[in-house]
């Protein structure tokens, strides 16, 4: 078709101005796309924090509150769980099994948790991924620390360097009589894990021996030769993960432990708890989507502008066509054509950026945010995406087309000048 | 070649207009014919109401009333967009100059009117032969047909590229406003040779407007614009 060409012919000649009114269109699908990219990365990341864990046992708060706490260290809680509730849940014939988790003490900005050995093997994320060590392995002495992959980045450990526990989240008061010795270090996950300091359970009631109602008792100073004869089972943990024998089962067990008659207890399911926080965190997702979509509509808005500015000089142009049959409709339809192939030269374009820049990017991305972006096609509402961009530039450039209309019915195809 | 029953290729009547909200300026054409196949000259100075004659024949506008007539089809009933369609089947135009798309080839250049005129297209077969039939006789090399763009032209071989756009698929009517005075004395003789020659082998009439008086022995009439048109200047009411 030789309007086609003629269209393209016009964009060519112009391929200054064109080249960057493309390019900031192509950037601006491209940055809207990351962020498609991003979002949905950080909503799978954030979905695998935690899997295979049925329940998650706390005392009765808001199950986002459980979440937080137990699983991304966020926040405290307003309450423990007794050793006894504890026993009495692990003991229930649907338990296949349980791991307790201790918070509340902290290593430098690292929050430290207590739990048993059997923890590195339940938590599980990205779809039931198992925790690995990158160097040395899991606690066996009492005050052995396994250290997560940021702790060891952030304050540059080693096994066996030794580790002293702060008192409380934010405390010049240490544990200093205590140290713990770095046992293992683990590999990175992308979870809160990597932020976290292991310890045993036994350590964290260790570390308390002198202390009482959170403070230490004056004058008195255990010795850890001492600490090892004494009896450390705790009298209360903070949460704990539960795995339960048939799926089937955790709605009855979530039901009994919400009515536990000896302590107000809490149990959520980690799936439907994400959720619930996700909404939280979707606000932010939102607002991410909105600023996007306004850069393609400011990108879009430029080309109209592009468009208009040059609708002066295209004048005689317009008058040529007009002259040779053309109808002004025909003009309005050129002119939208232009923009339309602006706008999918500038949609493929920005493809190609997204991609370029998630093959560039991808590694450091997983290193430094535990964020794994992956390289697939489009999803349908990516394509969605480019489409609707196509078609936001045909209706963009309506408002210059309508111009040209008047114009060229005002100049017929006399152009005085 | 002539039909009897419509001898005229151009035929105004009792024509009125008014420009768009300018009732004060207008122009009255009582009567103008031209003949099949006739070559016209018509005369008047810049101001004498020529563009807007040219933009009633082409169809661009309509006027308030009267007729006007290409090759016995009244144009005055038609709704613009057929207006428009009759206009790229029937006439071929020549402006003084800046007449090619200067992005586009020159072939394309010639080949333009034929996308809105199915029938013109049909006459002129394979465009591109056709094209190039009527370059080689405008005198235009194939070398300067082959440039990528109509810009790199000079003026006279654009000009003989509008010339062919304008003759392509032998429309009726070629009207020509003004073609040479961008042309010197030596380019301007060979340019109406070459016109005329084109417009006879196509069969078509020409109308040429200019307001150069030492071009009249060479048409076959010479209109003055001032004989077949008065413009209105009445005071605004």
């Amino acid at each position: 078709m030789i309007l086609l060409r003629l269209a393209l012919r016009s964009l060519i000649a112009r391929r200054l101005t064109v080249g960057l009114t493309i390019f900031a269109v192509a950037l601006s699908v491209a940055l809207f796309l990351g962020v498609e990219k991003v979002r949905t990365g950080a909503k799978a990341s954030f979905g695998d924090t935690i899997s295979d864990t049925d329940l998650i046992v706390g005392a009765r708060s808001g199950s986002v509150q459980l979440l937080l706490y137990s699983v991304f260290r966020i926040g405290n809680a307003t309450n423990n769980v007794t050793w006894e509730s504890y026993q009495d849940i692990a003991a229930r014939p649907e338990v296949d099994w349980i791991v307790p988790i201790s918070l509340g003490d902290s290593h430098r900005q690292f929050r430290v948790m207590g739990t048993t050995a059997e923890y590195f093997e339940r938590y599980k994320y990205r779809s039931g991924r198992a925790l690995g060590f990158a160097e040395g392995r899991a606690f066996d002495d009492l005050f052995d620390a396994v250290i997560g992959a940021d702790v060891a980045a952030a304050l540059g450990y080693a096994v066996d360097d030794p580790l002293v526990v702060a008192h409380g989240l934010a405390s010049f008061t240490n544990h200093e009589n205590q140290p713990f010795r770095v046992a293992g270090i683990l590999a990175k996950t992308g979870t809160p894990v990597d932020r976290t300091v292991i310890v045993s359970l036994e350590a964290i009631e260790a570390i308390h021996v002198d202390w009482q109602g959170g403070a230490r008792i004056p004058g008195q100073a255990t010795s850890p030769d001492e600490i090892r004869q004494m009896d450390l089972t705790p009298s209360a943990v903070t949460a704990a993960m539960i795995g339960v024998k048939s799926r089937l089962q955790i709605f009855e067990l979530q039901r009994s432990i919400n009515q536990y008659p000896e302590e107000p207890l809490l149990a959520v399911l980690p799936g439907v708890a994400l959720q619930e926080l996700w909404g939280i965190v979707g606000i932010a997702e939102t607002a991410l989507i909105a600023v996007s979509g306004m850069v393609v509509a400011t990108a879009l808005l430029g080309m109209a502008a592009m468009i208009f500015s040059g609708l002066n000089e295209r004048r005689r142009e317009m008058a040529i066509l007009r002259a040779v049959g053309a109808r002004p409709l025909t003009i309005v339809g050129l002119l939208m054509l232009e923009a339309v192939l602006m706008a999918l030269i500038a949609v493929l374009l920005g493809i190609a950026l997204l991609y370029t820049g998630l093959w560039a990017l991808r590694p450091y991305v997983d290193a430094a945010f535990g964020l794994y972006l992956p390289i697939d096609t489009l999803s349908s509402r990516e394509g969605l995406v480019a489409i609707g961009v196509i078609l936001a530039a045909a209706v963009t450039s309506l408002f210059p087309a309508v111009r040209a209309y008047r114009l060229s019915l005002s100049d017929g195809m006399i152009v005085r000048s | 070649m002539i039909d009897t029953d419509t001898p005229f290729a151009l035929a105004l009547d009792q024509v009125e207009f008014h420009w768009a909200g300018r009732d004060a300026f207008g122009l009255r054409v009582s009567g103008f014919r031209i003949g099949r196949g006739e070559r016209v000259l018509l005369l008047g100075e810049s101001g004498s109401g020529k563009s807007t004659l040219l933009s009633l024949i082409c169809g661009i506008n309509a006027p308030a009333r009267g007729s006007i007539r290409v090759d016995g089809t009244e144009m005055v009933s038609m709704p613009a967009a057929a207006r428009d369609r009759f206009r790229a089947e029937k006439i071929g135009i020549v402006f003084q100059q800046f007449n090619l798309l200067p992005y586009a080839s020159p072939v394309d250049n010639i080949l333009l009117p034929l996308c809105f005129a199915p029938d013109r297209r049909a006459r002129a077969g394979d465009g591109r032969t056709a094209a190039l039939a009527l370059t080689d006789a405008l005198g235009l090399a194939r070398h300067t047909m082959a440039s990528p763009t109509a810009d790199r032209l000079s003026v006279g071989q654009q000009q003989r590229v509008a010339v062919a756009r304008a003759l392509i698929g032998a429309p009726s009517l070629i009207i020509a406003d003004e073609p040479t005075s961008a042309l010197d004395a030596g380019s301007q003789a060979n340019f109406l040779d070459l016109l005329f020659a084109q417009c006879s082998a196509a069969g078509s009439t020409l109308l040429m407007v200019s307001h150069d008086e030492r071009l009249a022995p060479r048409f076959d009439r010479s209109v003055r614009m001032e004989d077949i048109a008065t413009l209105t200047r009445e005071a605004a009411a």
